[in-house]
């Protein structure tokens, strides 16, 4: 590889995370670190593909990514949607991944009762 | 993946049930498909969306248009008028669609606003793809290196930044490669110590697990100016998803050119390689962990010759830990001016830490070098449990110091923390409240340390073993009088006469509890009979 290619790799991958976001309307990140998985992230990005596919939410994605440190919050996610504060939710479990993916994902409704913060 | 243009939902709980919301879905789905808009438009069902009493309520997007009140017969109408026209049906459009984002704002400490240098990346890039690293400005800074700066530059540039070794000895980063350049061996590598074991402690994992190619980018850099061809990751054995992700991102940045021959079409070539830890503590240490490496019992060597003139199979090495690692590709892509503005004078920087014990919300943070005690347990762990008070922090895990009240206010970096600085590489901070039992904690350490003990030499060896008799007499309030200057004189014996540092750690959390709970300790004394 040249340093060229390196450039031509960012630029590549820059526009392809943008473009999966434009093509989503709402992308959710699953932290899928040791707390996390120890807490049930598995069982909760799971769950929220299985619902997603069901509800066929062509426009919504899932992604994965390492632990934040606030470990006595896991399993933590967060849900970015096109300007829109970031809401983050906390101590997820499957149940509340449905209730997440009915009231917000699809009807726009944070559940405020698992937010553990907004920004 | 079909492109849905248009979804429709709509709100199936108990009221809407009552009011007919399965014949209005029925309906819908019957007029979208005869309007032979099936492909383009989903019809799904909700749970409620928060309107009561208004009847079946539908929710078109992407237009966030609410419509209530809905009947069977209104279908037709509602899928002709807006799904096919794109004109709203007004008569039946909630006037004042329900308030989104109207939520309570928590505050939980850990998500205050932390500078992040090391875990800039973790918890927000996917750590399975190499793409996002790179989209992440990731693999610029070792670019930036192998084409506009010789191995002397970057050398000087991280000796500028004055960045200590993460790890606990705080040993001055360039300095240490400077030592490995100069040494006259042409074969030399680069070890990531991995191998996290101080109790309570988990902040290697965080960049491991969620940023592996910073590291592999810190070793790349590492390599480059010390003049190594090879690198080895000893990560800690039970850390399994670390080695996953570390072995997925070698994988990935081989195929990509970044590990291999001629790295960026430059002379140099680097591979690194992993290998597993078995769960011994002592592994952590640096001389330990080349015995392991070269497949032998980790027992420390004698220093010096140190390993940077006389390492891994005798050839100049450095050994640097993964946060350390992880500040690299900053400090050489933003410069040592940026980095020197994170912390104090004299501990540039930021140093991660793990909170637990009794704190509101345990976890880990990145805080500049410096912070205070009291605002790390306050501001970011979010207090006490339950209200409670402060009694005391053990510091740096196992091998850390008892802080007591009079230490929340001084700023935590390698300078002011004087004796304690040690403390300060783990990164553990376990907080206690005020019903917590030093003589409990301090059982459990040296119990630890018993366990840990390899029994090479005698002063660790029979050190142990006699502190744990003590410490468990004290914690059956069976102690006696010259326990506690017992404990003190064997711990300072095995600190001046250990081989290694686990024996010679011990001290510091004897003489730092006896130092602030004297009194508590006493307490466990059994009263003579009166």
């Amino acid at each position: 590889m040249k340093l060229e290619d390196l450039k031509k790799i960012r630029e590549k991958a820059e526009k392809d995370i943008e473009l999966r976001q434009k093509q989503a309307r709402i992308r959710i990140v699953v932290g899928m670190g040791t707390s996390g998985i120890a807490a049930g992230a598995r069982e909760v990005i799971r769950t929220f593909v299985d619902e997603i596919a069901k509800r066929n939410l062509s426009d919504v994605i899932v992604t994965q990514t390492g632990e934040k440190g606030l470990a006595s919050q896991e399993p933590m996610i967060e849900v970015y949607e096109e300007g829109k504060p970031v809401v983050v939710y906390g101590n997820m479990d499957a149940e509340k991944t449905k209730r997440v993916v009915a009231e917000h994902i699809v009807n726009g409704n944070p559940v405020s009762e698992y937010v553990i913060e907004v920004r | 993946m079909n492109m849905v243009r248009s979804h429709v939902l709509i709100s199936i709980d108990a009221g809407t049930i009552m009011a007919g919301a399965r014949a209005v879905e029925e309906a819908l789905v019957k007029e979208i498909a005869s309007q032979g808009l099936a492909e383009e438009i989903a019809v799904l069902e909700t749970g409620s969306i928060g309107i009561t009493g208004r009847g079946v309520v539908v929710v078109v997007y992407p237009e966030g248009i609410y419509y209530a009140g809905v009947t069977p017969n209104d279908v037709p109408e509602l899928v002709e008028e807006h799904l096919l026209k794109g004109r709203p049906l007004k008569r039946l459009m909630l006037a004042e669609a329900p308030k989104r984002y109207v939520i309570k704002r928590e505050k939980t400490g850990l998500l205050k606003e932390q500078p992040r240098v090391v875990l800039r990346n973790s918890g927000i890039i996917n750590p399975e793809s190499i793409d996002e690293y790179i989209a992440a400005q990731g693999y610029e800074a070792i670019a930036k290196a192998l084409t506009s700066m010789t191995p002397e530059e970057v050398i000087s540039e991280v000796k500028s930044s004055g960045l200590s070794g993460r790890g606990g000895a705080s040993f001055p980063t360039g300095l240490k490669w400077e030592f490995a350049r100069k040494a006259p061996d042409p074969e030399k590598y680069i070890i990531c110590n991995a191998d996290e074991g101080e109790p309570g402690t988990f902040k290697d994992r965080l960049i491991l697990e969620g940023d592996p190619h910073k590291l592999i980018e810190g070793m790349l850099i590492a390599g480059y100016a010390v003049g190594a061809q090879k690198g080895f990751v000893y990560i800690r054995g039970e850390y399994t998803l670390s080695t996953e992700r570390m072995e997925k991102a070698i994988t990935e940045a081989k195929a990509y050119g970044l590990l291999g021959a001629h790295i960026l079409d430059s002379d140099f070539s680097f591979d690194i390689f992993i290998m597993k830890g078995a769960g011994a503590y002592v592994c952590g240490e640096e001389t330990a962990l080349i015995e392991s490496l070269e497949g032998r019992r980790g027992h420390p060597r004698n220093k010096p010759p140190y390993p940077v003139t006389e390492g891994l199979w005798g050839k100049p090495t450095i050994v640097n830990n993964v946060e350390t690692l992880a500040n690299i590709p900053e400090i050489i892509k933003n410069g040592a001016t940026w980095f020197k503005a994170y912390g104090t004078e004299k501990c540039p920087g930021t140093k991660v830490y793990t909170i637990l014990g009794h704190v509101a919300t345990p976890g880990l943070i990145e805080t500049e070098m410096g912070t205070t005690l009291r605002d790390i347990i306050y501001e970011y762990g979010g207090g006490i449990k339950e209200g409670k008070k402060f009694k005391g922090a053990l510091v740096g895990g196992a091998a850390g110091a008892f802080l007591g009240p009079d230490m929340l206010d001084v700023q935590m970096d390698f300078v002011n923390l004087k004796e304690y600085a040690a403390v300060l590489g783990s990164g553990a901070i376990l907080v206690m409240n005020e019903d917590a039992s030093i003589v409990e904690m301090l059982k459990s350490v040296l119990h630890f340390f018993k366990h840990e003990s390899c029994g090479h030499c005698v002063p660790c060896r029979l050190g142990t073993a006699q502190l744990v008799e003590i410490v468990d007499r004290l914690a059956a309030h069976e102690g006696k009088k010259e326990d506690l200057d017992k404990l003190l004189k064997i711990s300072k014996v095995m600190r001046d006469t250990s081989f290694c540092p686990l024996g010679q750690s011990l001290y510091l959390p004897i003489s730092s509890a006896l130092k602030y709970f004297k009194d508590e300790i006493l307490s466990h004394v059994k009263q003579a009979a009166s």
